[in-house]
This record gives structure tokens, sequence and C-alpha cells, in this order.
């Protein structure tokens, strides 16, 4: 029997919220759909073990050998989930401190905080690990019936990567709130989290193309430069490549100093984290910032209004528009290109003009779904004396203007290296755009604009939908700079894709039923 | 000529995964300060918010000041305000840029926006945090702003569901008097609440809802005298409290027979 209030009872308790929540994303809150989602699970996992079989087929027919290109090669494809896990764990870590939920309930309690903290922080540490060890798995489990069942250690040493990244979180973000308070914490632990996640892959791409001109990480991990500059291959930084290609004393060792590091950050951090949440809890209650904002109740027209709004609102919520412009981090790759090749024809705008495309339809995404779902007030905007097609092209002109603000620098640099892809680009940009703006349209569904990040569980759909058009308007965008007419094939795709998803959205529903609604007869 | 009913609803259905709204039929005239009263899950939310053009109706007609709520939805609209029971604000607005951009919203004239924000903000307490921005207010004072915007234009008809509702007795106050004031002034003022003193207090007629449908209306006295007659304790006095219960039981007792709405409307 568990004692109430221990470790164990917190791990149960946590774990069945877990499993809930887990459950309800899976299932879209719609009951009696677990025979599907484990269906759907399996299929999953057995194509992506195909995949992982055919693309490793080739390379495990000549064996894999610890030599150091191999070494290399594994330990920089490590790098990318530790640094993506690190980033999870800071976002977890965060949420954790400043999300009230159950924590009141649990503060006001006799049971102590502690217990509560090294249960959920474990709880991190489990959940960052999970999703690589999900993502790995077909990898580890071909390489094992292969190979060897020594890759089977693989699997430990993705959990140390989990306990060392949430070990590291849970210290920088106390260091952080020490340091910077907790107003200031939660905003920039969220920022420094992004950019830890996009880092490393947006850190490999500007040496790649620094040191071999080629975006690709693939060419940059086999390059000769780096393998010159790479440490022996004796050096310890090889230790988690070699125990995830199967050496047992490697493996031992990388699990030990995880679990090491987490127990101690643990031990030394879990007695000040009701003082934490206390202190997070309470800048939730400052009163609001006092600013003397030129009122002047200009005669503007409803549109002007709500365009205005939009700005406003975006403008003043930093962590909102930080998260909004995350995406543009990675820019800054096709961006160092652009600058990089100035001037070396065509060539590099194949690869650079379609990453400027892919950001601008899903920037508009972001920004569509804040204008459009996320309306804080949405009965008043109803109710107002405007048409609703007024308030949505007001909605929809205040999403354009914010994407050409920041997609046209770029195109206007890519014009000065080919005006013909820049054209092309814009062209792109301007269809991958719309067709954010026009999917957020079709499947709104009312949230609060601080439901931001998980707008994406909200409909599966249109999350497809959208990714769908905006990779493809880019591959399309990229053709077409090529000179190739396979263009105008993707671009088709795209609209009939489109087209689908018009057809199969509440929008096209409602629409119906509203034109219904015009044509009813009179009540007797 | 004769002035168009403030709000006129002919045989209004609307229904979810069950009817929620049947057959509702229902005038108030101009000037009129009306509480419209209902068990949780009665249908008042849903019906007030197909007024306000919140919902679509599946059958029927509204009708506010003479405008068609579907088929001249901005002209219904241009004269109501609609306060909903979660006051819904911008945080990161001052209460005076969120009257901004509802005088706006509203194409209210500079000069009278201006005057009437002041004038608002003033009699709603609000004018020492004009310049505050919303996130930290508390639940009366996010309900204060909302009630503001709701006033800024001036509109002939407000409609409000639940603004009472977890206010403390002072900001609950002040609400109430400038409701009462604005009918003064010969708004109409349409509220749902469970709080029955209140209706029983301020409104000039009381309806109620159950199961969707209107099952009782008139003024206090009328339905003391419709409630009295029909059920025979003795009535004429019987509390609002006593009333309610009684029809609402009444109503869900002859569901599925003669509709309750007949028998017990006042004359």
């Amino acid at each position: 029997m568990i004692t109430a209030s221990s470790f164990a009872w917190f791990a149960r308790h946590e774990l069945r919220l877990s499993w809930r929540d887990l459950y309800a994303m899976l299932s879209a809150n719609r009951p009696g759909r677990g025979r599907r989602i484990l269906i759907a699970a399996a299929t999953i996992l057995a194509t992506l073990h195909l995949l992982a079989w055919a693309a490793l087929k080739q390379a495990t027919d000549h064996g894999i050998a610890a030599d150091l290109p191999t070494l290399v090669m594994v330990s920089g494809f490590l790098l990318l989930p530790i640094s993506l896990m690190a980033s999870q764990a800071m976002e977890s870590i965060t949420r954790a401190f400043y999300t009230r939920s159950d924590l009141e309930l649990i503060l006001a309690s006799p049971a102590p905080a502690r217990k509560l903290f090294a249960v959920r922080m474990l709880a991190i540490a489990i959940a960052t690990s999970g999703l690589t060890l999900i993502v790995s798995a077909p990898a580890i489990d071909v390489l094992a019936v292969t190979v060897g069942p020594r890759f089977l250690l693989a699997y430990p040493v993705i959990l140390a990567f989990g306990l060392f990244a949430a070990a590291t979180a849970i210290l920088f973000t106390m260091g952080m709130f020490v340091l910077i308070g907790p107003a200031r914490t939660r905003l920039f632990a969220q920022i420094a989290a992004a950019i830890v996640g996009a880092g490393f892959v947006i850190g490999v791409q500007l040496l790649a193309i620094a040191s071999i001109g080629s975006i690709s990480r693939f060419e940059f991990l086999r390059s000769d430069y780096l393998l010159s500059v790479a440490p022996a291959i004796d050096h310890w930084i090889y230790l988690p490549a070699r125990g995830a290609m199967g050496d047992a004393a490697s493996a031992l060792s990388v699990l030990v100093f995880s679990l090491v590091l987490f127990a101690a950050t643990l031990l030394a951090t879990a007695g000040q984290y009701a003082g934490i949440v206390l202190k997070a809890g309470s800048i939730d209650i400052d009163p609001g910032r006092r600013r003397h904002t030129k009122v002047s109740f200009a005669p503007r027209s409803p549109a002007a209004m709500l365009r205005g709004k939009e700005w406003k609102l975006l403008l003043r919520d930093k962590w909102l528009m930080s998260q909004t412009l995350m995406q543009l981090l990675y820019l800054i790759p096709p961006a160092f290109m652009l600058w990089h090749s100035f001037g070396a024809g065509n060539t590099m705008m194949i690869v650079a003009v379609p990453v400027i495309v892919m950001a601008a339809g899903q920037l508009a995404g972001g920004l569509a779904w804040l204008a459009i779902s996320g309306e804080d007030a949405p009965e008043l905007v109803t109710t107002a004396p405007v048409s609703p097609g007024q308030v949505l092209r007001a909605k929809v002109e205040a999403v354009l203007s914010a994407v050409a603000i920041v997609v046209a620098p770029l195109l206007i640099a890519t014009a000065f290296a080919s005006p013909v892809a820049a054209l092309i680009g814009a062209a792109g940009a301007c269809a991958a755009v719309l067709s954010s703006t026009l999917i957020q349209l079709w499947f709104r569904s009312q949230a609060k604009r601080s439901n931001f990040r998980r707008r994406q569980t909200s409909s599966r759909i249109a999350t497809l939908a959208e990714a769908f058009s905006s990779i493809l308007w880019a591959g399309a965008t990229g053709l077409w700079v090529a000179g190739s007419f396979v263009a105008l094939a993707v671009a088709f795709a795209v609209l009939t894709g489109l087209a689908i998803t018009w057809a199969i959205s509440p929008a096209r529903i409602d629409f119906a039923a509203r034109r219904a609604l015009r044509h009813r007869p009179a009540p007797a | 000529m004769s002035v168009p009913d403030a709000l006129a609803i002919a045989a209004l259905n609307k229904r979810y995964s069950r009817p929620a709204v049947r057959d509702l039929t229902l005038t108030i005239r101009p000037g009129e300060f009306y509480a419209l009263l209902g068990p949780n899950g009665a249908g008042k939310t849903t019906t007030l918010k197909m007024v306000a053009g919140l919902l679509v109706p599946d059958s029927g007609r509204i009708s506010v000041f003479g405008h068609d709520t579907v088929d001249d939805p901005l002209g219904a609209k241009r004269v109501t305000a609609w306060v909903p029971d979660e006051p819904m604000i911008y945080d990161r607005l001052t209460p005076l840029e969120y009257l901004e951009f509802v005088a706006g919203l509203w194409e209210v004239p500079q000069e009278r926006a201006k005057k009437t924000a002041g004038e608002v903000l003033d009699i709603l307490q609000l004018a020492p945090h004009a310049h505050e921005r919303c996130e930290g207010f508390s639940k009366g004072m996010r309900q204060k702003v909302a009630l503001a915007g709701a006033l800024i234009h001036e509109p002939k008809l407000i409609i409000l569901d639940e603004p009472l509702t977890g206010l403390d007795a002072g900001s609950a106050r002040l609400v109430k008097d400038v409701l009462l004031r604005r009918v003064e002034e010969g708004c109409t003022v349409i509220l749902t609440t469970h709080i029955l003193e209140v209706a029983e207090r301020m409104a000039q007629r009381i309806g109620v809802i159950a199961q969707g449908r209107l099952v009782c209306e008139g003024t206090l006295a009328e339905l003391r005298m419709a409630n009295g007659g029909r059920a025979g304790s003795g009535g004429g006095q019987d509390s609002l409290e006593e009333i309610f219960l009684k029809v609402v039981a009444d109503s869900a007792a002859s569901e599925g027979a003669e509709p309750a709405g007949k028998t017990g409307r006042a004359a």
C-alpha cells in the first residue's frame, strides 16, 4: 500500500494525470478511440521500422566499425537530440514553475513540496527521453536485429541524455530565477529553450556553409574538414557514441554520470521549489503596468481599429512575439548563405529561396492563428456592427503586413543576387502565406492567446494541411528557381490539397448552414 | 409611426445534441428592464446569444428595434451591447484603450467617444485605473471594464448574461445602479441572473425559461396572481423564489404534455 504524500504516491498521481493528458491529446478528447490509437501507433511504428531498415541496409551490409569518421558522424547526430531534449526540458521546467493548476492545492496542503518537485522533474526527464526514444527506436531495433543486440544499449544512452538534459535545464532555470527574478525568467527561459533547440541545427548549418559551402549537415559531418579538426579517436567526447554503438562500459559510464548529476541536482534544488513557485505565482497578482499611452479616439474605420489592435497586442506580448518569431531562427542559415554566396549564381538560390517561402508560410500560420482563433474578446468583435467579412479582411491584412515586414528584407537581399529568384520567391511566399491564413480561417476554433503553443492540438488536419502547403509551396518554388516544370505539378498538388482541406473543414459546413438559414421560411 | 419593439422573438428554435430553445416567443418593449430566469441549462444564454448574433438560430425570427438579426445583422448589432458572464477583455490593453477600440468598432464619433469614455470610467470608478493594463485586474474590475465597453456606444438594448456573478457587494451595487440609470434614460436592459432578489427588485417584467420554453412571464404582481391562481397556494404574496421553484417544477412535470408556458403565462 502506498503511503499518502510519499514519493510513490505523488508519482502515481502524476502518472495518472500524464496518461490522461496524453490520451486526450491523441484521441482529440473523444472517448472510445483506444483501439484506433493503438492500431495507428502500431502502423506508424511498423512503417518507421521498414523505412529504417531500407535506410540502414546499405550501411549494415558493410558492417559498422567504430572508426573516427563513424564516431564523428554518430556523435554529430546524437548532439541533435541532446539539444532538442535540453530545449524541451527547459520549457517543461519553466512551465512547472509558472503553471498554477494544482500547485495551489498541493502547496496549501501539509504534503512536502520537495517530493512533488522530485517526481515532476523525473517525469520531465522521462518525457523528454521518451520522444527521442520513440523516434530512435526503429533505427536501434533494426541495428540490433541486423548487426547485433549490443545496439540495444542505445536505449539507456538516450535515457541518460534525458536525465542530463533535465538536470542542466533545472540548474539553468533556477540560476536564471536567482539572477534575473521570476518575471524575466519566464520570458527568457522560453526564448533560451527555443534557441537551444534550434541552435545546434543552425550552428552546424552555419559551420557547414562557412567551411564546405553546403547547407547539408550530413555532408558537413563526413567532410575532411571536420575530420581534420575532430578530437582523437580515444577522446572521452566519443563515449556516448561508443555507448550507442554497443560498447557496454561506455554506455554504463554515460548512464551513471547522468544519474549522479540528476540526483545531485534534485538534492541541491528540491528544497527551494516551494519558494520559487510562490515567487513565480506572485508576479501574476502584481497590479497591471501603468503606462500613459496616447488614447485619442481618433476616427478610424473598424477595420483599422482591428488591425491596430492586433499589432498592439502582439508588440506588447513579448513572450508571444518571441514564440512567433522563433521560427525565423531557421532563416538565419539561408540568410547567411545568401551573404556567403553573393554573386555565386542560381545554385544557392535553389536552397535558400524555398526556406524563405516555408518560413513565411509557417510564420503566417502562427500569426493567423493569433488573429483569427486567438481572439481574447471574440464575443465583443462578433457583436460589433462590423460584417464578418470586414473583420476577417482586417485580421488577414494584419497578418499579411506583419509577414511582409519580416520576409521583404530577405527577398530584397535575394534580388541583389538574383532578381528572378527573388520574384519567384515572392510569388511562393505569397502563396504559402495565403494558404496558411486560409487554413486557419477554415479551422478557426476559439482559444486564449496564451494557448498559442498548443494550437496544433486543436485540429490535427489544420496542422498537417498547414505544414503540407508550406513545404510543398517551398518545394514548388525551389523547382521553379531551378527551371523545372515539375514545379507546376507540385503547385497543382498543393491546390488540390487545399481544396480537400476546405471540403472537410468546419467552415464549409457552417457556410452551408448559413446559406440554408437565409432561405428559411417565415414562421407561421 | 409606431415604435418597434426593443426585442421581438418569434418561434425561435435552437438544438445542440438536444433541443436548447423550443418555439420561444417573447416581446420586450423599449425602455423596459427585463429579467430572464431559469435553471441551469434552461436555454437562457443560448437565447440571448442568438439575440446578440453569437449563435445562429435553427429556425424562427429575432428582431431588435425592427432589425432582423439574420437579414440585417449589422443594423441589430449597431443598437445592441452584449456583456457575457465571463468578461472578455484584452489583458494587454488599458481600460481607456479598450474603450477606444470598442468605440472604433461601433464607429462612435471622436468627441462623443471621448466624453462618454470619461463619464463611464468615472461612473464605474475605473478612472484611477484608466491607464493600467487589465492583466492584473480582479474579476469585478474586469466586469466593470466590459460594462464600460457596453456603454461607450450608448446602445438602445443592453443584454447581460449573469452580470453580477462573482462581484463583491460594492461592485454589484454599482453595476445595478448604472443599469437602472440607463433604463431611466430610455435604454432597454435584458439580464439573466440566478440571484432572484435582483430580478425581484429591479426588473419591470420577468420571464422564466425551463427546458428551452418560456413557461411564465409578467410583472412580479402578475406572476404572483398567476401562480396563486394556478397553484392554489393562497397566493398573491409568494416570493419570486417560491414562484420560480413552482413553475420550474410544474414545467418539468408537464414536460411531454401540454407546454407549460401557455398555462403559466400571466395575463
